[in-house]
């Protein structure tokens, strides 16, 4: 856990007493909504189809439980009873009222939330690796450097007016959970043969109308460096980037016209100017940071203690442990990730109650903390395994131990239709119907890992392009139809999915789907061939004939 | 800049203008009474492109009231009843088409 100090708590303050008298001029009259729209979208309130809905950032995807429970505090007493956690570690509320908005934004300042950096043209909420800290083999914990840049580009007067939204991600592993090469800047912690830390930059990625994978600017940037370096991008991205189109302003569009080559050149000129300078990250101010994460006093446990030994007979518990467990860096712990995606339930959402649930469970079995991930599932991350049986117990009884962790049930949708202003087609049902048709444990356990992702319209909230499966909603003569992408990935090995064929009806959408799973499941050369591995080896013309052989 | 009244504003068909409620952002319809009201039902029907532009001029003027005023279609039923007249219309005027608990 990252702890604030005064100058933070200060800050978030302030910044709830601005909020709550521009809002309080805008129900007067005395802001009108061109004047007043900036300011609210700076605080992370959209105006959706039913209602304002309401962004908080959960910088890095770590929450204690007392944050979790005032964010269940907030579904609760200014929303309807649930939130709706999404694909950049933040969470949406859905029906927030805006003379109401002030007290919920000074709840959340109370336990260190708020909501900069959720939206409007400036850096967005700085993402990590829900593992982070963790996982097995990693460099070192990456969400010190995402709270470095946070930190940094939190109000940063040359970085709020930006041509677009600019996305960072960051990981520390080789196994990539962050999706560092769809973002704008994604960067890679790791150590060079010479025994050096620093990152592997990426910059350019990006999903939406013109999806890019990100390409390596500079293959390694030494840690003290990285904070001038990734000023010196966002200056040339402030200097060059599009602002007559807004289609064209992201930085993937600028580094695309101009190369990466000439990219890369126009940063190392900047860079040259600022490299040694304030920006220059001493020891002494990474110390800083990282002295302000706590991190847990973990027992001395065994590998395989008695409590897990005397439930390995149960096949319930057995099939949760061997989906949604996962090897912790620490001998006798694990990592669980709690699975919001049940059966007939909407991707990513919790209710209220669900929330007090599990921050109860964070305080008793995993030090008090609690991440989210970009996957839109919770994870604990410091189980002891001697804990396993009584934690599925648990959550069990609150809906929260589907064992369908990257399997094809685990779905990532956005909102689509049913709330968002921008979608032309509605996800959530789609993703509704799939978790039933795939509800069958052993037959989703048989396909293996498959990611389905879903958006409602091209902005690509669902991340469709990377989806092994990806379903993006369209709208023709006023019908919702929706286009099937395969092959695509968001790790390590990042690639767009290809297209199969012309775009589907609302009522096909599940068919289609499973006729491309029975497809794999005949043409995959083993029972260990994962599905976007089989379409890798053969491409997707197999899967386009089974579609559209009989449609 | 354009003028409201002279932007271009073309309808097929029958017609309302639609916003949000600026307070807490719920669902509002223009009405014939110069109004807003939260019911379909209530709100003024619009047949000509003069007429749509008129009503939504009139409705962005109440900046302080409402919030994103725009021309959608309805279905106009025999009996006189007001249907939404597209999906995205269908959808703010019914609810969510979900369930939002499991099933």
């Amino acid at each position: 856990m990252y702890a604030y100090d005064e100058l933070d708590r200060t800050l978030i303050n302030e910044r709830v007493s601005e909020f709550r008298d521009q809002v309080k001029r805008r129900l007067s009259g005395e802001l009108t909504e061109d004047e007043f729209k900036m300011l609210r979208l700076q605080n992370g309130v959209y105006l959706q189809l039913h209602a304002y809905m309401f962004r908080v950032a959960i910088p890095y995807g770590t929450l204690s439980s007392k944050q979790l429970r005032t964010l269940a505090h907030v579904a609760r007493r200014y929303d309807r009873g649930y939130g709706h956690f999404t694909t950049r570690q933040n969470i949406q509320y859905n029906w927030i009222k805006l003379s109401e908005l002030p007290d919920a934004l000074a709840d959340l300042a109370e336990v260190g939330i708020h909501a900069m950096q959720t939206s409007g043209n400036n850096m967005r909420n700085v993402t990590s690796d829900q593992w982070a800290g963790v996982a097995p083999g990693e460099i070192e914990d990456p969400r010190i450097w995402s709270e470095i840049l946070r930190q940094h580009t939190t109000l940063h007067p040359e970085f709020s007016f930006l041509p677009r939204k600019f996305k960072i991600a960051i990981t520390a592993s080789d196994h990539d959970r962050a999706a560092i090469k769809i973002h704008d800047i994604g960067l890679r912690l790791y150590r060079n043969a010479e025994g050096e830390t620093g990152f592997e930059v990426l910059v350019g990625g990006g999903l939406g109308r013109t999806p890019f994978i990100a390409k390596t600017i500079k293959p390694f940037v030494s840690r003290r460096d990285i904070l001038s370096y990734v000023e010196a991008i966002l200056r040339v991205y402030n200097q060059y980037g599009r602002r007559d189109n807004i289609y064209k302003a992201r930085i993937k569009i600028l580094v695309h016209e101009l190369g990466i080559e000439k990219f890369a050149a126009e940063v190392e000129e900047e860079w040259e100017h600022i490299r040694d300078s304030a920006l220059t990250l001493e020891d002494s101010v990474i110390e800083e940071i990282r002295s302000r994460f706590s991190y847990p006093a973990y027992d001395k446990l065994p590998h395989m203690p008695e409590e897990l030994k005397k439930t390995a007979h149960d096949p319930h518990f057995e099939a949760w442990r061997r989906n949604s467990v996962f090897t912790h860096k620490v001998q006798g712990y694990s990592i669980v990730t709690l699975s919001l995606k049940p059966v007939g339930g909407p991707p990513g959402d919790a209710t209220a109650d669900q929330m007090d649930a599990v921050a109860d469970l964070a305080d008793k079995y995993s030090f008090g903390e609690i991440r989210v991930g970009h996957e839109q599932n919770l994870v604990l991350p410091h189980v002891a395994k001697r804990d396993l049986p009584a934690l599925w117990k648990a959550l069990d009884k609150i809906g929260l131990a589907t064992p369908n962790i990257n399997l094809v049930s685990d779905i990532i949708a956005c909102p689509g239709l049913d709330y968002c202003s921008l979608a032309n087609a509605r996800s959530i049902p789609i993703a509704q119907e799939l978790t039933r048709r795939f509800a069958n444990h052993e037959t989703a356990n048989m396909i293996g890992r498959l990611h389905i992702n879903i958006s409602g319209c091209i902005n690509a909230c669902g991340h469709h392009h990377v989806g092994h499966i990806g379903i993006l909603g369209v709208e023709k003569n006023g019908e919702e139809f929706y286009q099937i992408t395969i092959g695509g990935r968001a790790d390590e090995n990042a690639q767009m999915g290809t297209l199969i064929g012309p775009a589907v009806p609302y009522g096909d959408v599940a068919d289609v789907i499973e006729d491309i799973v029975e497809a794999y499941l005949a043409l995959r050369a083993r029972p260990d061939e994962l599905f976007v591995d089989t379409v890798k080896r053969l491409g997707v013309e197999p899967f386009r004939e089974r579609v559209y052989a009989t449609r | 800049m354009t003028s409201p009244l002279q932007q271009k504003i073309k309808i097929t068909g029958p017609s309302m203008v639609t916003a949000n409620r600026t307070s807490d952002g719920i669902v509002i319809y223009r009405t014939a009474q110069q109004g807003w009201s939260a019911s379909l039902s209530d709100a003024a029907v619009v047949r000509t492109s003069d007429e749509a532009r008129a009503l939504l001029a009139e409705a962005n003027a109440d900046d302080v009231g409402a919030v994103g005023a725009y021309i959608a279609p309805v279905e106009l039923k025999d009996s006189g009843e007001i249907k939404p007249g597209n999906l995205r219309e269908r959808i703010r005027s019914k609810g969510l088409t979900i369930d939002l608990l499991p099933a």
